[in-house]
């Protein structure tokens, strides 16, 4: 059953589809107006990255800094160190892709009060293709101490999380999409930095449950597995996860000792993600069959955001698939 | 900001080769870390601490302060000893360099010790921090006459972060930042006309709106008359070559590229053989305060 405050329109035909990264744009705003402190930078990706309606409403306390995300993560620690909250905003490729030293040494060692937007993460980024797909970086960054990586679901969800990161004593990295995603939370919906929220209860009633455990923006495709499996005979709840660092163990704990199996689903490499923390956490406190949903060591390619979801292995039949061996 | 008096400038000189002497001792400690710029830098260390900044050492915190980035972190031995030797910890402390649990880690940690602005180690990165910082106090107060002052080595100008930093620090006209370069000519591999030619340098900066200054690094009156006109400069980043000597203060090590990253006991030996080093630099050191603090400045 899905959780009583998802959005009433989950999978009805007015079911809006939004970018992720708007949520971050109307997070950005509204913080900005609660805290003079807030400062974004944008690598020359200020429209794509949804910085701009920031930068319109607070000019002043917007910075250009070209096309040098290196020197962006350097420059937001400078500013940090004076007292301001700097979000710093490009594609996950290019940061942290390309500034994961400058982000490790001058943002996490410096324990510098740092905000970094990766947008165009996963392969969902479509077209651009794979130089533009980031599908490592919560692994980059759920290896740095002191840093906390969160995948919100949806737009809701990463206005939420914006919001939550201004209040937040530093460095913290959030990853958001470029394309439509569905809008399955609603802005009442609860959200706190390292909380687990179960978004699907399953039917008791079925024997061999499944725990599935998501996190970003694959948590439409989560649900709608669990309402197949659930139709299949097979009782599953959808834990939604979107802090991966740090991890809500109690969440996981709770999981794994109520079902048989779990299956782990990210728009990510299928190594160092959120199946990798899942796994590392419950292989030592709880061991359990776990089925990893993820790309599989490849690159991605051009093409259309939902069939690559697809052709990667992140659909809803790949996740009913994954989840069957589970049990 | 005035000019050095002969007694101000035989005071430098002498605090300097306290703190030389200081880095010798951390160093043979320690058993490992970097000499050849720590004691290049020693004059201008000195001078900033004693004279330029505007700092409490009783209250490192406090928020209106001048910030000193040291981007090239291995040349720590030379921060570490002058913020002792102004008052910000004991200097007993000194000798717990690069040991377990010591607030003197190998490459500066900001958060362990009182004084640092940074955490530093990787090159390239001090400069976008302090770009960062200027940036952040114009935003607040754009009437302060805080100075963020940047150290970075020259090697360290091979990175590609330093230019990009270069680009902002020309587009924001960061009057209030002044970066020091320690032009000593050498890096680990060689000496930088070789390893990557650095020249025309002083051209390379002007091309990114910055006004340069040369002078002569172990000159502290040069120096600090830099740093003077460096603050006068009210619609760009300033820039100052300091033109240094590796290992200045021991004349037997000075100037080779060899002694980069090795501590006395652990350098070349053309010269001084091994068991030698840490006597000889102190020795050498010790004469010449005798000869500093002779000259007649009346």
């Amino acid at each position: 059953m899905l959780a009583p405050h998802l959005d009433k329109a989950f999978d009805t035909k007015d079911m809006q589809k939004v970018p992720s990264r708007n949520g971050y744009g109307e997070g950005l705003v509204e913080a900005g107006k609660r805290d003079k402190n807030i400062v974004a930078l944008a690598a020359d990706l200020t429209e794509s990255t949804r910085t701009l309606p920031f930068a319109e409403a607070f000019p002043d306390r917007f910075i250009q800094v070209g096309i040098t995300e290196q020197n962006m993560a350097s420059v937001a620690s400078g500013m940090a160190a004076m007292g301001k909250v700097p979000f710093i905003a490009s594609y996950a490729m290019f940061s942290p892709g390309r500034n994961w030293e400058q982000i490790r040494t001058t943002i996490a060692y410096n324990e510098s009060n740092v905000k970094i937007i990766g947008a165009h993460a996963g392969v969902s980024v479509g077209p651009d293709g794979a130089t533009h797909q980031a599908i490592e970086d919560i692994a980059l960054l759920r290896v740095v101490p002191n840093m906390v990586v969160i995948a919100p679901a949806d737009v809701h969800e990463a206005r939420k999380a914006t919001l939550a990161a201004a209040k937040y004593e530093g460095p913290v990295y959030i990853r958001v999409g470029r394309s439509n995603t569905p809008v399955v939370t609603t802005a009442e919906s609860p959200f706190e930095i390292g909380k687990a929220e179960v978004m699907y209860t399953r039917d008791e009633s079925l024997p061999t449950p499944v725990g599935i455990v998501v996190t970003g923006t694959l948590l439409y495709n989560a649900l709608k597995a669990a309402q197949a499996l659930e139709a299949a005979g097979i009782g599953a709840t959808v834990l939604h996860m979107p802090t991966i660092k740090p991890l809500d163990e109690k969440a996981l704990l709770a999981l794994a000792e109520g079902h048989v199996g779990i299956v782990t689903v990210e728009e990510h490499q299928r190594a160092g993600g959120l199946g990798g923390a899942v796994s590392e956490y419950l292989s030592e406190v709880a061991p359990i069959k776990i089925v990893r949903v993820g790309v599989d060591d490849q690159f991605g390619q051009s093409g259309e955001p939902d069939e690559l979801v697809e052709h990667y292995g992140m659909g809803v039949e790949a996740i009913v698939a994954a989840a069957k061996k589970a049990v | 900001m005035h000019y050095l008096t002969s007694k101000e400038v035989q005071f430098l000189e002498l605090k300097a080769n306290q703190i030389r002497q200081s880095i010798i001792e951390m160093l043979v400690a320690a058993g490992s870390g970097h000499t050849a710029g720590p004691l290049g830098m020693a004059d201008i260390l000195t001078l900033l601490y004693f004279k330029v900044l505007q700092h409490d050492p009783k209250n490192p915190t406090w928020s209106e302060r001048d910030r000193l980035i040291l981007s090239n972190g291995h040349i720590c031995p030379v921060l570490y000893a002058t913020l002792a030797h102004a008052g910000y910890f004991p200097t007993e402390e000194l000798l717990t360099l690069r040991k377990f649990g010591s607030r003197l880690q190998g490459h500066p940690h900001r958060t362990a010790l009182p004084g640092l602005e940074t955490s530093s180690g990787p090159l390239g990165s001090g400069l976008s921090q302090a770009v960062g910082m200027a940036l952040a106090e114009r935003i607040d107060n754009p009437y302060s006459s805080k100075y963020i002052y940047c150290l970075t080595g020259d090697g360290e100008l091979n990175e590609g972060q330093v230019w990009e930093a270069a680009l902002q620090a020309g587009k924001e006209k960061l009057h209030n930042l002044i970066v020091i370069v320690d032009r000593n000519g050498i890096q680990i591999d060689g000496y930088t006309k070789d390893v990557m030619p650095l020249e025309p340098l002083a051209a390379k900066f002007e091309a990114f709106n910055f006004d340069v200054q040369e002078v002569d690094g172990h000159n502290v009156r040069a120096v600090n008359d830099a740093i003077g006109k460096a603050q006068a400069v009210y619609s760009q980043p300033s820039l100052i070559i300091a033109h240094t000597i590796a290992s200045k203060g021991v004349d037997v090590f000075e100037r080779d590229f060899r002694w980069h990253g090795n501590p006395p006991g652990k350098g070349p030996e053309d010269r001084v053989p091994k068991d030698k080093q840490a006597e000889v630099a102190l020795e050498k050191l010790r004469t010449l305060a005798g000869i500093i603090a002779k000259e007649d400045i009346s």
